[in-house]
């Protein structure tokens, strides 16, 4: 029997905000343990939580983006329960109104976005546990999925599509490193054919894209396994295990959290009017699909180049800058350094280089020296071709000498040519280049060559 | 009238009781839940839902950063704290 996954993933989105979603605490990354935190976001009593408007507006921002219906009047809700890394003992997060509903990225459908609070940070020591609340309050968006994909790669690509869209957004810089897109996977396997799901298990603890593939190749065949071997699956939650490359049981369903989700008290609902709505629609940037598209249509490069350029929201506004009159060129140099945006290199100095080899003043060959030369020192490159004299020799004058002295020197050669074998003229090509110290125009050395030859 | 699973809500407010607690306690849950179970008779035909009573909305603050309380003063409040850390009993889930 052939058996197929349901996959639906839960992921979880930091924003780029300056402060917390509650109170003025900022939410940069590094800073000492306990250095931005103050009553709100330590869940004293008595303290009032207050809302971010940059979140709600990014929230927003984010659904638009993704085509999702915008929740015209929307709450907030606490969830119940205890753990270390939650000062008060509840999450406000969205129940039963989140500001985003529907949605799709790709073929892939999107249930829900809402927004939260994220919890602090916690580190495990031998005999207990430490707590830094820095990113307790972070403002976090939960991006619901509907359980559109069958294969790990599906979930692979379904996040490497929504991390372009919220990054081109300037949403949320999604730096996995940082924690910044985390993921939770629901998934379960049935025989082809089966209309119903089977029982959902839930993997919890990935913290990059590739993570959650990796995860989904493990635990697929798993779960399939543990059929064709005739055993029960029961709906349960497990935890990725990066290091083993396994996931492991956390707990069943008799355990599951009971959360009693109720409204917020200390928080007004929020209404989402048209001239809100109207200004953050202002802010719509082109999505990575159309700028695709666009870059191929405009530019005139190939599919793959437009989408290397376009995963990459930095490297194309780069490549946009630097397109200048032969684009291609262009993107071939820019895609030879992924980072190149945080290189000396400015784009118009990617813009004068292409136009100096288009022009003939330097060869392809030397272009490279040129562009490492760039990338270590930062100088335009008309400077380099300078300070290391690369210029090509188009002077006719001097590379008629040379080719007068070229030909005088190999009388074979000459002989060779005149007698009907074109390639001779390559060795009389070599020998003016050498005279030039590698710095005569080819081309041109070529074409003086051959008239000298010929009309003699 | 509503039913109280006092062991359940016991074990969600991470509190130990006793027999002679669990029955006193039942009671007076039972006498709360009765309480406001008034509220499921009053008659809502045509009345919004709401989950605030006083018409006020979008109560939001500027995305501007305010000084934050310095790790010694916040540190004075926790039991026990090592490398700026509020320390906690060791986590495992």
């Amino acid at each position: 029997m052939d058996f197929e996954a349901v996959i639906g993933l839960e992921v979880h989105v930091q924003l780029k905000t300056r402060t917390k979603i509650f109170c003025g605490c900022a939410t940069d990354f590094g800073a000492e343990p306990n250095t931005r935190v103050c009553p709100v976001c330590l869940g004293y009593p008595g303290v009032l939580p207050v809302m971010n408007e940059e979140a709600i507006r990014k929230t927003i921002l984010a659904g638009l983006m993704i085509g999702c219906d915008i929740t015209r009047h929307s709450k907030w809700d606490r969830k119940n329960y205890f753990y270390p890394d939650m000062p008060k003992n509840y999450q406000i997060s969205q129940y039963d109104l989140p500001l985003c509903l529907g949605g799709k990225v790709g073929a892939v459908g999107v249930t829900r976005i809402h927004l939260e609070e994220d919890v602090a940070k916690s580190f495990h020591f031998a005999t207990n546990s430490g707590v830094d609340f820095n990113r307790a309050g972070t403002p976090l968006m939960e991006i619901v999925s509907e359980p559109d994909m069958r294969t790990p790669e599906d979930a692979f690509n379904y996040l490497t599509a929504l991390k372009e869209i919220l990054v081109t957004g300037g949403v949320s810089d999604c730096d996995m490193e940082k924690g910044q897109l985390r993921c939770d996977c629901n998934v379960s396997v049935r025989p082809v054919g089966q209309v119903t799901f089977g029982e959902k298990i839930e993997i919890k603890n990935m913290n990059s894209i590739s993570g959650v593939k990796r995860a989904l190749e493990y635990e697929i065949p798993r779960q399939i396994n543990a059929l064709k071997r005739g055993e029960k699956l029961q709906q349960e939650t497990r935890r990725w295990d990066d290091d083993d490359g396994k996931t492991f049981l956390m707990r069943t369903k008799e355990y599951a959290h009971d959360y009693r989700y109720f409204p917020e008290p200390d928080l007004m609902p929020v209404v989402v009017d048209d001239t809100m709505l109207a200004e953050i629609r202002r802010q719509l940037p082109e999505l990575p699909e159309a700028r695709r598209h666009r870059f191929v249509a405009q530019y005139g490069l190939p599919d793959y180049d437009a989408g290397v350029l376009v995963a990459n929201g930095a490297l194309a506004n780069f490549f946009e800058q630097a397109a200048g009159k032969n684009p291609k060129a262009a993107a071939n140099w820019i895609m030879t350094v992924s980072e190149i945006t945080t290189t000396p290199i400015q784009p118009e100095h990617i813009t004068e280089l292409v136009a100096a080899i288009d022009a003939g003043q330097i060869s392809g060959k030397q272009g490279k020296d040129v562009f490492a030369e760039m990338l270590a020192a930062g100088k335009p490159p008309a400077l380099i071709i300078k300070e290391k004299g690369l210029a090509q020799v188009s002077d006719t004058g001097a590379i008629e000498a040379f080719a007068e002295q070229a030909i005088a020197a190999n009388p074979k050669s000459v002989a060779d040519f005149r007698a009907g074998n074109k390639a001779a003229l390559n060795a009389l090509v070599g020998q003016v280049m050498k005279l030039s110290k590698g710095k005569a125009n080819p081309q041109l050395v070529s074409s003086v060559l051959a008239k000298k030859l010929q009309g003699s | 009238m509503p039913d109280v699973d006092i062991n359940h809500v016991a074990h969600l407010a991470r509190i130990e009781l006793t027999d002679a607690e669990k029955v006193k306690f039942s009671a007076q849950l039972k006498d709360m839940l009765a309480y406001v179970d008034q509220l499921s008779r009053v008659d809502v035909t045509g009345v919004e839902p709401t989950a605030h009573a006083i018409p006020l909305t979008n109560v939001l603050r500027k995305d501007e950063i305010r000084p934050s309380i310095a790790t010694e003063r916040i540190l004075k409040n926790a039991p026990e704290s090592a490398r700026d850390l509020f320390i906690v009993p060791k986590i495992v889930e």
